[in-house]
């Protein structure tokens, strides 16, 4: 062993190593051979690690050798290069010289055999260049780590950049046996090889630039001691002992400078940069003849080669094509190794490249490399932990494998294993140690990236989910600033109530207690409606904490109205006009039998209507409905009266004056049911914010000014009728009647008109399209006409009604007094309604009074208080048919009738207490008031039951 | 009489002691949330298909640590199984094959030149890893593709195909070795005599 004798650095020593046989002798028989040029060059796109690179010429193209036919594809990636001048024939996916033998993609250049190279630049005046410029050279010259890894060497030489270098080691210990490529290199190429450290030296500027060397290679020692002391270099050499693996960088770092690279860390972290010969040579033909790598030494070795040698070979050059150069037997050839024997893989087809990284192609006889004896147990001997040179514990780390516990192979350092093979080679029991560290470190690879791709897939699935769950609360959060504007009305409207509260108790001159009682009944049942309708509404729109405030409110409002009516029930006596009645004729019962019938009907629409508020079809049917149920209790009052007061011969004609004001009086009922329907759609424009809300307010103004006029049409005669005495009948009929007939027409042609123009709006259609249509115009024609026939017809009915007899006028009055009174409530109604509105509207109080409302109100409220004691006379006799005293019932017929209504006032206790057990269940907060409610109805429904008792007692025992 | 008194009067002291210790650490250790839910789904694959019967892996990790099984879910495999095996402490149970077979990892093509541009894809894809807009051509970023299916079934012209992620000289692994031959369990003695033995 000529031993240190050159050295002047100091070695050191690694822990374990082995010392297999070196059989390197047969490669270095004959002198560096290069193999002509084969038929195609296969180059891979994947020659180095980290990104593939990406193609820049296509397929056809003609390269020029030295020509960039591919670029780095990234930070960790490199260039790559023709290796001779050919023709680009193909990018395709080819067997790669890879421990899998899977494919990849590879460019395929055929061959000119013209050798024709690019124009060269080399790096003219280096030393006087910035490392970064120099660094991109090398990068764009395809250079990469050539002693087996393929780091792109730019990447290296930039880490390394970053700390100050202490030592600058050349890696030319080639420990692995056979493999001798690195020694021809430094024979052949000392020279080179010199410049190129000088230029790297130049580069890193490290304290020491050492070349360690194993000292089996004495030739390229003494070649390399012979120029350097010639160019009085400051490089050292360092002649390591023969022991495997020392050629790995963490041991030869540690034999030269004897520190250890840390666990998970580089060895530029401790000052130190090592490169392969091969790179050194490599940056030199670069820097000085503007040569990429395009070409490698590499050994052909192995007893299946007649010719083992080394041979400097272009990349791309198939195995097939050097073993034909060095003559193998292709009968001995046991198996074809790439790399050493220890760390080389098994190539499967011998038709993969060379490429950067190939320093070794050992062909070898089946006596060379023996297959490998059968696995067996581990005993335990602990020779594989002797031969560690990273001082690992291979036996636990194999048991670690086996068991898939990744966790704590990694615990004991399993990523520092070098996977030199030293382990497997000392193990008596033939365990492919360096195998199951394989496995294990590409499972626990994959486990990792996986993990990463399962965070990333986590982070994008939540990143998708927020922006889902913005989205949606951005449309909730407008939705809510919708319905806040929308109840924000309801809230306004509350007020009004309370400002119509204080309006009646303002009316001086009411001494009566009943009929403050009763006015405050009124303004109580409108409040109720009120509530009821916000309730609706907040129901509809899902307000909670509404819906329960509101709630109460109702049944405040019910048990006070509740309250009230009891108290006037008190207040008003009991009828004791015992009046001789004629029998109720059948068609009274029948008519109030439909009224009963309607009213259910009604009650079961609305409840309908409650669950589906837009139904619109439902709505007209209440609407109809409602005016079926006006009719037949005029047509029940109307004939409750005709039985009340005494069946003369003169009652004929005078119903048939009775039967005309009927029609007018639905006329003026249905006239103000148009008002409603114009103001409930001039609210719901005002809660979309319509731009046709003016438009609709005109019309309401003009609807209520018609309903006004059908008012007075309708209290015209009759106030004429009670004024003035009884007069003559008269004889004009017939021309009565026809103007009667062309009221009704013109009416139902403004209704008709309404209709339309409601309907219209409700599609959106803007005021501009409404006017354009005929209909506004018909409806003027129509009320024009309307008018002029009421101004004809008024005075002639109250002629008519003059001519009537007297007798039945006192009925007659007291009727006109009671619609005269409900016209008033009504008015009243209509006056805080539109009062409220405008409230809501945000209109100032100043704004109010300006407008003609609360005149109004107060006009309609003098008139209710005006008529209020006349009202005082029907309410007797009102009570005398709606007492649930059967002391009155003296002939059977009356008494069938009073039956009938015991009945039907049961009926509806029963179908209320329904209603309000079904609301119990809905609202479980309001159960207490509903309870009581309900115990109110009960009370009802006995009382009545109890009557209709008594009373089918009586029909009996007559 | 007093040793007894005493004795207990010490034990109060110290469990008073203790419990306001206990109190404290409660109080200024608290952990929000449930932390074997995170750890739960830290294993679960990601892929957020839906395979298991929850929408998305999150609520099968909570759903799992309110002793839902663990072999429900497909993508993550057996592998998965074990490790949450080895987390809950709790056998590993074989795969439910009612939740779907532990397929090779894919991911979703959509053959480009006959996408509609409908976009329900889009819609689907729990992780937006599809591109594309309205009466566009759609496509799949494979990086970000968990191979989760979902995208097939809205697709109205069927145009997305689940490949199968081929491996590649990157992607490749090393086999695990044969382990112990059968012919070198022969060779000792011993051996086979626990072979007897079993």
């Amino acid at each position: 062993m000529a031993k240190a004798s050159t050295t002047t650095a100091n070695i050191f020593s690694f822990h374990g190593g082995i010392h297999p046989a070196e059989n390197k002798v047969q490669s270095l028989q004959l002198p560096l051979g290069r193999p002509n040029l084969p038929n195609e060059l296969i180059l891979p796109l994947g020659q180095h690690i980290g990104q593939a690179s990406r193609p820049v010429v296509a397929v056809g193209d003609y390269v020029l050798k030295g020509q960039t036919i591919a670029v780095n594809n990234g930070f960790l990636s490199s260039h790559l290069h023709a290796p001779t001048s050919g023709t680009i024939a193909d990018i395709e996916e080819r067997a790669i010289a890879h421990p899998s033998g899977l494919s990849d993609l590879c460019m395929v250049i055929f061959p000119d055999h013209k050798d024709q190279w690019i124009e060269r630049t080399p790096l003219e005046d280096w030393q006087a260049k910035p490392a970064t410029e120099i660094l991109e050279y090398l990068a764009n010259m395809g250079i990469v780590g050539m002693g087996g890894a393929g780091f792109p060497t730019q990447v290296k030489l930039q880490g390394a950049h970053k700390n100050a270098l202490k030592y600058f080691i050349i890696n030319a210990a080639e420990c692995e046996p056979y493999i001798t490529a690195d020694d021809m290199l430094i024979r052949e190429k000392t020279q080179e090889l010199i410049s190129g450290i000088a230029v790297l030296q130049h580069i890193v500027n490290a304290e020491q630039v050492i070349i360690g060397i194993e000292d089996n290679k004495p030739t390229a020692i003494a070649a390399l001691n012979a120029l350097l002391s010639e160019q009085n270099s400051s490089i050292q050499v360092a002649v390591v002992p023969t022991k495997y693996p020392s050629g790995g960088e963490k041991q030869l770092i540690q034999l030269l400078t004897g520190q250890e690279v840390p666990s998970g860390q580089y060895p530029a972290d401790i000052g130190v940069l090592c490169q392969n010969v091969g790179t050194c040579v490599a940056v030199h033909d670069a820097i000085f003849h503007g040569q990429p790598l395009i070409s490698r030494f590499t050994t052909l070795t192995g007893d299946a080669l007649k010719a083992p040698q080394n041979v400097e070979v272009l990349l791309g050059t198939p195995v097939t094509h050097l073993l034909e150069y060095a003559e193998s037997q292709p009968d001995n050839l046991h198996r074809l190794v790439m790399g050493g024997p220890m760390m080389g893989y098994t190539l499967d087809s011998a038709a993969v490249p060379i490429v950067k990284t190939s320093n070794c192609i050992l062909a070898a006889t089946k006596e060379e490399l023996p297959p490998p004896a059968p696995e067996q147990a581990c005993i335990r001997c602990g020779m594989c932990e002797q031969a560690c040179p990273a001082s690992l514990l291979p036996q636990q780390l194999l048991w670690f494998s086996k068991s898939q516990e990744h966790e704590k192979a990694e615990h004991y350092n399993l990523f520092d294993c070098i996977e030199c093979g030293a382990c497997s080679y000392v193990c008596p029991s033939s365990i492919p140690l360096v195998q199951y560290y394989r496995h294990t470190k590409s499972a626990i690879r994959e486990a990792r990236e996986a993990n990463v791709k399962s965070d990333l897939a986590k982070q994008r699935f939540e990143a998708r989910k927020a922006r889902q769950e913005a989205e949606a609360a951005e449309k909730e959060a407008k939705r809510l600033a919708r319905q806040k504007a929308s109840s924000a009305k309801p809230a306004a409207k509350t007020a009004a109530p309370k400002a119509a509260q204080s309006a009646p108790s303002a009316t001086p001159g009411i001494s009566d207690e009943a009929k403050k009682l009763k006015v405050d009944i009124a303004i109580g049942k409108t409040k109720l409606k009120k509530a009821q309708k916000l309730l609706l509404e907040a129901q509809e729109n899902e307000h909670l904490e509404e819906i329960k405030s509101l709630q109460l409110k109702v049944t405040e409002q019910e048990t006070q109205l509740a309250s009230l009516e009891d108290q006037l029930s008190k207040l008003t006596p009991a009828p004791t006009k015992a009046e001789a009645r004629p029998a109720v004729s059948d068609e009274l019962k029948k008519a109030k039998v439909d009224v009963a019938l309607i009213g259910v009907k009604l009650k079961k629409l609305n409840k309908q209507l409650e669950e589906t508020p837009d139904d619109q079809e439902l709505k007209e049917k209440v609407a109809g409905l409602e005016t079926d149920l006006k009719t037949a209790q005029a047509t029940v009052e109307k004939l409750s009266t005709d039985s009340a007061s005494s069946p003369s011969p003169a009652a004929a004609p005078k119903a048939a004056i009775n039967d005309e004001l009927k029609k007018l009086k639905i006329d003026a009922a249905i006239a103000k049911a148009a008002v409603k329907k114009v103001e409930k759609a001039l609210k719901k424009a005002e809660e979309i914010q319509a731009p046709e809300v003016d438009a609709i307010r005109q019309q309401l103004k003009e609807a209520q000014q018609r309903a006004d006029e059908l008012d007075k049409a309708l209290a015209n005669p009759q106030a004429v009728d009670t004024s003035s005495a009884p007069a003559p009948s008269s004889p004009n009929a017939d021309t009565e009647k026809k103007r009667k007939i062309d009221l009704a027409i013109a009416k139902a042609g403004i209704k008709k008109a309404e209709k339309s123009i409601a309907l219209l709006k409700e599609q959106g259609k803007d005021d501009a399209e409404i006017e354009a249509s005929e209909w506004p115009k018909k409806l003027a024609e129509a009320q024009e006409k309307l008018a002029a026939l009421e101004n004809e017809s008024a005075p002639a009915q109250a002629v008519e009604v003059k001519a009537e007899v007297a007798a039945p006028a006192n009925a007659d009055a007291d009727k006109k007094r009671k619609i005269d009174l409900a016209i008033a409530k009504a008015s009243i109604k209509k006056a805080e309604k539109n009062i409220a509105l405008l409230k809501e509207q945000g209109k100032d109080d100043a704004e109010i009074d300006v407008s003609e409302w609360p005149k109004k109100l107060a006009e309609a409220q003098e008139k209710l208080t005006a008529l209020e004691p006349n009202n005082d006379n029907s309410t007797t006799e009102k009570n005398v048919e709606k007492s649930p005293e059967p002391k009155v019932a003296e002939s059977p017929a009356d008494l069938a009738g009073q039956i009938k209504q015991q009945k039907i006032a049961a009926a509806l206790a029963k179908a209320q207490i329904n209603k309000l057990t079904k609301r119990l269940d809905s609202e479980p907060e309001a159960a207490d008031s509903i309870q009581q409610e309900i115990a109110a109805t009960r009370q009802k429904q006995q009382d009545a039951e109890a009557l209709l008792a008594k009373l089918t007692h009586s029909q009996e025992s007559l | 009489m007093l040793t007894v008194l005493l004795a207990i009067g010490v034990l109060v002291l110290l469990s008073l002691i203790f419990g306001a210790i206990l109190g404290y650490a409660n109080v200024r250790f608290h952990v929000e949330g449930d932390p074997i839910v995170e750890q739960i789904d830290a294993l679960l694959p990601q892929t957020q298909c839906g395979q298991c019967g929850h929408p998305g892996c999150r609520p099968y990790a909570e759903a799992i640590a309110n002793g839902e099984a663990i072999n429900h879910c497909p993508p993550g495999g057996q592998a998965t199984i074990q490790a949450l095996a080895d987390l809950l402490d709790v056998e590993a149970i074989p795969l439910d094959g009612d939740h779907g077979e532990e397929t090779a990892t894919k991911v979703a093509v959509i053959r480009e030149d006959e996408c509609i541009g409908c976009t329900k894809c889009i819609q689907a894809c729990p992780v937006d890893a599809i591109l594309g807009a309205a009466k566009q051509m759609h496509t799949v970023i494979a990086d970000e593709c968990t191979g989760c299916d979902l995208c097939v079934e809205p697709c109205p012209v069927d145009c997305i195909d689940m490949v199968e992620v081929g491996v590649t000289a990157k992607t490749w692994s090393w086999d695990k070795p044969q382990g112990i031959a059968a012919s070198s369990l022969n060779i000792i003695v011993t051996d086979r005599q626990s072979e007897v033995a079993h």
